[in-house]
């Protein structure tokens, strides 16, 4: 599986997220800077945590409006695989590849921390290797991470199916819409999540509970 | 021209942080105050001198970066 890691200014998860495919795959990614128009021949994109020019206006609202973010669009059209994680869910959305908008946390407080989550759908190309139903633990690190969209949305994405981590009864962090921690796109080539899959890759960091994701990935897209 | 737009949260979204104020001033004494909702005020200078010329193009900006419209409204005030 070839991979690219979005670095826009003020990313800071971009080599985290670098070291987990490296790790998973045994390939570096291409690290893509924000002002490039094109990304290399790529099966997946990975936007990574951080606070991309410095969360001015909205978290992602800047990054969303970036060169590469065209290159981006194309390639979640043409079906190819999109990873947001965190301040990365944040830029899908306002980006629109996803439905919704993350804002600040209920309680106003920097969340950080890990948290359990369901996995509530396996059939796309980012959970498959997990069963359905299974508790797993990622960490959390975010001031905006509130999901919201209206009741029509949030239906919506419940009938589709495409509410794919949920943050187990007594563990949302951050006020989030009917638990929500992670949503597919409609053709279910684009997943945005706020925890960290890619630091839960190596006992040394605590926990692999985010291993089976990138296998997922590996499995599908290689 | 100059324009100023006023970006808030849509009523129904929850507005931790207008509660949170809400709170403080409570806290201080000022009992009147009951719900407070709070928002951006973003300040232009436009070259445009046509009024509804720039009037439509503040809204695209408005759809386009300004405002989160999943979220936010806004309104425009024009000052020539």
């Amino acid at each position: 599986m070839k991979s690219a890691v979005i670095v826009f200014p003020a990313s800071n998860c971009d080599r985290d997220a670098a070291v987990a495919l490296k790790q998973m795959t045994g390939n570096a990614p291409h690290m893509v800077w924000h002002q490039d128009k094109e990304l290399p021949d790529v099966d997946l994109v990975v936007l990574p945590g951080g606070f991309s020019y410095g969360d001015y206006l909205r978290s992602g609202a800047m990054a969303s409006q970036s060169a590469v973010m065209r290159a981006v669009k194309a390639h979640a059209e043409r079906g190819g695989a999109v990873l947001g994680i965190c301040n990365g869910f944040q830029v899908l959305t306002e980006s629109h590849l996803l439905p919704g908008a993350l804002m600040r946390n209920a309680e106003l407080k920097f969340v950080c921390r890990p948290v359990t989550m369901t996995v509530e759908e396996t059939q796309n190309v980012f959970t498959r290797k997990y069963s359905n139903g299974q508790s797993v633990t990622f960490p959390v690190a975010h001031g905006d991470g509130n999901f919201f969209a209206d009741e029509e949305t949030l239906d919506r994405l419940e009938g589709d199916g495409r509410v794919v981590f949920r943050y187990a009864p007594g563990q949302n962090p951050n006020g989030s819409a009917r638990n929500i921690a992670g949503i597919l796109s409609e053709k279910r080539n684009v997943l945005g999540l706020m925890p960290h899959p890619e630091r839960v890759v190596d006992p040394l960091l605590g926990g692999i509970d985010g291993r089976a994701l990138f296998e997922s990935l590996i499995e599908t897209l290689s | 021209m100059k324009a100023r737009v006023f970006v808030t949260l849509k009523n129904g979204v929850l507005d931790p942080q207008g509660k949170a104020i809400g709170h403080a001033l409570n806290g201080l004494g000022f009992s009147a105050v009951g719900d407070v909702r709070q928002g951006k005020v973003i300040d232009l200078e436009l070259s445009e001198r046509d009024e509804a010329t720039a009037r439509a193009s503040l809204k695209e900006m408005c759809e386009k970066l300004l405002a989160n419209t999943v979220i936010e409204k806004y309104e425009i005030e024009l000052k020539a």
